[in-house]
């Protein structure tokens, strides 16, 4: 029987098994609504470091250890660790795991890395090509804003639609021991809406969204009354609306439990964050703080989890192009007792 | 005294509004809005209507974008009469030297002397 069902669908009959996960963050985070989630909240931007992309990395390092501490592994037992950030070259993740010895696997998603890299990850486990990996990210608004705008010392001005890039890094690792399961994974197409606006990304990726989450419940002949709750990563409250019109637009209502991880990790209107959260620590921290933990304590059995990125450089949007977006989603699911 | 600060306050004040009006309501980037205000110094200056404007409201039209627009023109007008053609390339540095060095030397300073901090 092919495991591919579908056109972009892939069913996963072994069902890797989330073994841990942890989620850390900077704190603004730690302030938002759901700060008492995060396994840690540094109040420190630095994290103790010397520079802002020093701290990222020591982020990552730091929500990678506690990961494997709570699954309960050296993190040297591990086959493979898929780990990627926003910064030129990905140097946080590189940096953060170039102690670890154990094979790495960076990847470039945008804000959709934490979903692909734990859709690569159940593929690599359900191949039986590895017994344990780590899938992680993350992202810091000061290395953000260096990378994509200007460093914070500019002092520049945000305009009402620009998302706030969360400082936070969320880490999973999947083996054969645990009760939530990857069941399918659907792997985006990369979507060019031909959006030309950096402070409007949510409406960039929202096409993007659209595109996979359509062919995720065309594959499996779902929709999204078949989930008890729908995430997206970081589309913002904009969005987020956008996502909405387009599937009425199609006589679908994706309901009250369609929830974007950019509109839960912060209080849009007493924290001063125009559209919400944004980068890949967003839905990679609410994922490893929130989502998870709630499946395992009963809240949700069935999760539809879906990271979409926006695939521009600072570069490419100077020279006029458009903003090119794609969406990775998979879908967690929890034993029955 | 006070009506003189009012005077300062309420066109500097005004300048810096309809700036941030063009940021809520306009998709132009922010570097775009500080080069059109530059510009628009130089546009009103080319038509003797800055001028007035400072002298009115002192600081509050001299230390905007607008101002210092308006200041680079009259550098260049002043060193093209002085230098002939040259004074083209000339003109705006000479006027804008001391902000220029004071921007230079305090960010040094900055920079040295603190930490960049997050904007939480």
């Amino acid at each position: 029987m092919s495991k591919r069902i579908g056109k972009q669908t892939l069913f996963l009959p072994s069902a890797p098994a989330v073994e841990g996960y942890a989620a850390v963050v900077g704190k603004k985070e730690g302030e938002g609504p759901l700060g008492k989630r995060f396994d840690f909240i540094s109040e420190d931007s630095y994290f103790g470091q010397a520079s802002w992309e020093k701290a990222e990395s020591h982020m990552l390092r730091q929500c990678f250890e506690l990961a494997c501490d709570k699954a309960k592994i050296p993190p040297s037992d591990l086959d493979f660790i898929l780990a990627g950030d926003l910064l030129n070259q990905c140097v946080s993740s590189a940096f953060a795991m170039r102690q670890s010895a154990v094979p790495y696997l960076g990847l470039y998603g945008a804000c959709s890395t934490m979903a692909e890299g734990l859709s690569l990850g159940a593929l690599l486990l359900d191949g039986d090509f590895a017994r344990q990996v780590c899938a992680l990210t993350g992202s810091h608004f000061c290395t953000a804003e260096r990378q994509y705008r200007f460093p914070l010392e500019y002092g520049g001005q945000r305009t009402p639609s620009s998302q706030w890039t969360v400082t936070g890094a969320g880490a999973v690792v999947l083996g054969k021991k645990g009760r939530l399961h990857v069941t399918h994974v659907t792997a985006g197409k990369i979507v060019d809406a031909g959006i030309k606006d950096p402070n409007s990304m949510g409406s960039a990726m929202a096409p993007a969204a659209y595109d996979t989450l359509r062919a995720h419940f065309r594959d499996t002949g779902r929709g999204p009354e078949d989930y008890d709750a729908i995430f997206t990563g970081d589309l913002g409250a904009l969005g987020h609306d956008i996502l909405q019109a387009l599937f009425r637009a199609d006589g679908v209502d994706l309901g009250p439990c369609y929830m974007d991880c950019g509109v839960l990790i912060y209080d849009l209107a007493a924290q001063g964050v125009n559209a919400g959260g944004s980068g890949c620590g967003c839905c990679a921290s609410v994922l490893g703080g929130h989502i998870l933990q709630a499946m395992e304590d009963g809240v949700w059995s069935r999760v539809l989890f879906a990271a979409a990125g926006a695939l521009m450089s600072p570069t490419s949007a100077q020279q006029g192009e458009s903003i090119p977006g794609i969406c990775h989603a998979l879908v967690l699911e929890r034993e029955v007792d | 005294m006070l009506l003189q600060y009012a005077k300062v306050f309420l066109v500097g004040g005004a300048l810096c509004a309809a700036g941030q009006l063009l940021i809520d309501y306009t998709r132009l980037t922010p570097a775009r809005i500080l080069t059109g205000y530059v510009i628009a110094g130089v546009l009103l200056g080319a038509l003797g209507l800055y001028a007035p404007l400072a002298d009115w409201a002192g600081a509050g039209a001299t230390v905007p974008l607008t101002g210092f627009g308006w200041n680079l023109a009259r550098g260049v007008k002043k060193a093209v009469a002085e230098q002939g053609l040259l004074g083209v390339f000339t003109g705006g540095f000479t006027a804008a030297s001391a902000g220029l060095c004071a921007a230079v030397l305090f960010g040094l300073l900055a920079a040295l002397l603190g930490k960049p901090r997050d904007k939480n």
